[in-house]
C-alpha cells in the first residue's frame, strides 16, 4: 500500500498540493482526475520522489520514499511521465532494458532478458524492437516507455497523463493494456487522466482533486454523477448510463 | 549496426601508429636525445587528450546536450583563477616554497570543491534550458578570467612572474614535472568514470527517469562533477586551457558509435582526442614547422564547429 500523510507542495506561496492524506491500494486501477492545476501531477511526482515535498510523508510498503534507498523504491514503484526530448540514439529494446536497471544495475541477467522480452511482447513492440526511439510515432514511443515500466516489474505503476497526444485507437489500447496489467498481474496502476470517461470505464476507483485537496474519492459509480463532477470542474455535466458504463457529456 | 570493438580497435591502431610516427620522425640518429623527450610529449598528449575527452562526455551527459563542455562553462578559467588566488593570497615567497607537486594537488582540490559546489547550484535539478546554461557559462568564464587579470594587475611583478611560468603551459611547453602525478589522477578519474558508466547510461534518459530507475541523482551528480573537475585540473595543469577539443571529439565519437553506452563513447572519444593531438602535433612540428599553434588550430576548427552546432540547434 502507498500512503501519503499531509503531503504538501508550495510554489511561490501558491499551495499546489495541500495536506493530502490518501492510501492507494495494492491492486487495481486508480485514476486521478481534476482540472488543470488541481495538483494531480504534482501529487504523483511527489509520491514517486521525483519532486521533493515541502511537508508530509509518503510510504510505499512502509518505506519512506524520500529517505529510503532510491533503488529499493525503484523495485517497488515505477513512474511514467510525459515524455521529454532525448538526443541519444536508443533503440526500443534498449529503452525497455533500462527498466531492469534497479534490479541489475546495467548487467542484464537471464531473468532480465526474459522480462524484457515479455514486456516487448505485451506492448506489441516486437517489430519495432531494433528501431531508434526517435523514429517512432508518438503512440509507439509511449508504448515503448510503458514497456520499460513493465520491465521494471514493480507492484505500483504510476502514470502521469499516459494518453497525452494519443489518438483514440492508441488511447484505448493503452487503457486496455493497463487494465490487463492490473487484472492479469495483480499490479496497482495509478494514473492521472484528463478524459473522465476513460477514468469511468477502466478504473476501480477515482480520486478527484480540486485546488490541491481531494474533492471526491470512490468507485466510478459514486464519483461519476452530475453534481459531484460539477463540484470538481465547476461546469455542467450530464451523466448517462451506457451499457453499464457511466459516461459524462460536457460539450454544451 | 557498427561493432564498437572494431571501431575501438581501428582507432587504437591509428593512435599507436601516430605515436610511433611522432616518436621516430626525423630523429637523424640522435635517439638518446630525441626519444625520451618525445616519449614524454606523447605521454602528456595521451593524458591531456583522455582527460579532456572523458570530462566532456560526462559533462554533456549530465547537462543533456552536445554543445556545452567543461571548458565552455568556465571550468578551466576557474582553475586558472584558483591557481592565481593561491599565489595572490599566500604571496609569492610562501607559494614558491610549496613544491610544484603539492601546489598542483592544492589547485586540483580547490577546483574540485569550488566547481562541484558551483555547478551543483548552476545545474540545479537538471531542468535548466540549454541557453540558460550557455549564458551562465559565458558569464562565469568571463568573470573568472576578468578576476584573474585583475589579480595579475594588482600583483607584485615577482609574483606575477612566478605564476606565469607555472600557469601558462602549452603544447610546446608541456609541464612535464607534473606528468607522473597527472597520470595517477587521470587513472583515478577514468576508473571512476567507467565505474559510474551504467549510471551515466541511465542519466541519458533525463533526471526524472533516472530517479524513477533508482539513481540517487544528487549524489551521482556530485561524484560526476568531482570527476570532471579532477580531469580538468589534469589537462589544464599540463597544457593550459583548450576550449574546443572536447566538443570536437565528443561529437565525432557520438557520430561514429551511434550508441548511448558510455563504456563505448568514453573510449572512442578518448582515442579520437589522443589521435588528434598526436597527429596534429606531429604535422605541426614536422610538416608545417609551426610553433605553439596547436591549440590555436584546435580552437579555430572547434570554434567554427561550435557555432555550427548552435545554429543547427536553434533551427530545431
Amino acid at each position: 500500500m502507498i500512503t501519503t500523510s499531509d503531503l504538501t507542495k508550495v510554489y511561490d506561496k501558491t499551495v499546489v498540493v495541500d495536506h493530502v492524506s490518501v492510501s492507494l491500494p495494492d491492486a487495481g486501477v486508480t485514476s486521478v482526475i481534476g482540472a488543470n492545476g488541481a495538483g494531480k501531477s504534482t501529487l504523483l511526482s511527489m509520491i514517486s520522489r521525483i519532486l521533493d515535498a515541502d511537508a508530509g510523508l509518503v510510504a510505499v510498503d512502509g518505506l519512506d520514499v524520500f529517505n529510503a534507498p532510491s533503488r529499493e523504491i525503484a523495485k517497488r514503484l515505477s513512474i511514467l511521465r510525459q515524455e521529454t526530448h532525448m538526443t541519444a540514439r536508443i533503440t526500443v529494446r534498449e529503452v525497455v532494458e533500462f527498466g531492469r536497471y534497479p534490479h541489475s544495475r546495467g548487467r542484464l541477467t537471464a531473468e532480465c532478458v526474459h522480462k524484457v522480452d515479455e514486456a516487448i511482447a505485451y506492448c506489441d513492440l516486437g517489430e519495432f524492437e531494433q528501431r531508434g526511439i526517435h523514429e517512432l510515432s508518438g503512440g509507439q514511443r509511449q508504448r515503448a516507455f510503458i514497456a520499460m515500466v513493465l520491465a521494471q516489474d514493480t507492484r505500483y505503476v504510476l502514470l502521469d497523463e499516459p494518453l497525452n497526444n494519443l489518438d483514440m485507437p492508441h488511447a484505448t489500447s493503452v487503457m486496455k493494456l493497463l487494465r490487463r496489467l492490473a487484472d492479469d498481474h495483480g499490479k496497482s496502476i495509478v494514473l492521472v487522466l484528463h478524459d473522465i470517461n476513460y477514468a469511468s470505464v477502466y478504473s476501480d476507483r477515482i480520486v478527484a482533486m480540486k485546488d490541491g485537496v481531494i474533492a471526491a474519492d470512490g468507485p466510478p459509480e459514486s464519483v461519476m454523477n452530475a453534481d459531484t463532477l460539477e463540484s470538481i470542474y465547476g461546469m455542467r455535466f450530464s451523466v448517462i448510463d451506457l451499457d453499464g458504463d457511466r459516461i459524462a457529456a460536457y460539450f454544451r | 549496426m557498427r561493432r564498437p570493438s572494431v571501431l575501438i580497435g581501428a582507432l587504437s591502431l591509428l593512435a599507436i601508429g601516430a605515436a610511433a610516427l611522432f616518436l621516430t620522425w626525423g630523429v637523424d640518429g640522435h635517439w638518446d636525445f630525441a626519444l625520451p623527450r618525445r616519449a614524454q610529449q606523447v605521454a602528456a598528449l595521451v593524458v591531456v587528450g583522455t582527460a579532456i575527452a572523458v570530462s566532456t562526455v560526462i559533462f554533456q551527459t549530465i547537462t543533456r546536450n552536445r554543445i556545452l563542455t567543461p571548458s565552455i562553462m568556465g571550468f578551466d578559467a576557474l582553475y586558472v583563477l584558483l591557481a592565481t588566488s593561491v599565489v595572490f593570497f599566500l604571496g609569492s615567497a610562501t607559494a614558491a616554497a610549496i613544491p610544484p607537486l603539492t601546489m598542483f594537488l592544492i589547485r586540483a582540490c580547490l577546483l574540485m570543491v569550488a566547481a562541484t559546489l558551483l555547478f551543483r547550484l548552476v545545474l540545479g535539478n537538471g531542468k535548466r534550458g540549454l541557453y540558460t546554461l550557455v549564458l551562465v557559462g559565458v558569464i562565469a568564464g568571463t568573470f573568472f578570467s576578468s578576476l584573474t587579470s585583475f589579480m595579475f594587475r594588482v600583483m607584485d611583478p615577482n609574483e606575477y612572474d612566478s605564476l606565469l611560468s607555472t600557469l601558462f603551459a602549452s603544447f610546446n611547453a608541456i609541464d612535464t614535472t607534473l606528468l607522473g602525478i597527472a597520470t595517477v589522477l587521470l587513472a583515478l578519474g577514468i576508473g571512476a568514470a567507467y565505474w559510474l558508466g551504467p549510471q551515466l547510461d541511465v542519466l541519458t534518459l533525463g533526471r526524472d527517469r533516472a530517479v524513477a530507475l533508482g539513481i540517487n541523482y544528487q549524489r551521482t551528480l556530485t561524484m560526476l562533477l568531482l570527476v570532471i573537475a579532477l580531469l580538468v585540473s589534469v589537462s589544464t595543469a599540463l597544457v593550459g586551457p583548450i576550449s574546443f577539443l572536447g566538443l570536437l571529439v565528443a561529437n565525432l565519437a557520438y557520430q561514429l558509435t551511434r550508441t548511448y553506452r558510455h563504456a563505448v563513447n568514453l573510449t572512442v572519444a578518448a582515442l579520437l582526442a589522443v589521435l588528434a593531438l598526436i597527429a596534429g602535433q606531429a604535422l605541426l612540428q614536422h610538416v608545417l614547422h609551426f610553433n605553439g599553434t596547436l591549440s590555436a588550430i584546435i580552437n579555430l576548427v572547434g570554434g567554427v564547429y561550435f557555432i555550427l552546432l548552435l545554429v543547427k540547434e536553434s533551427r530545431k
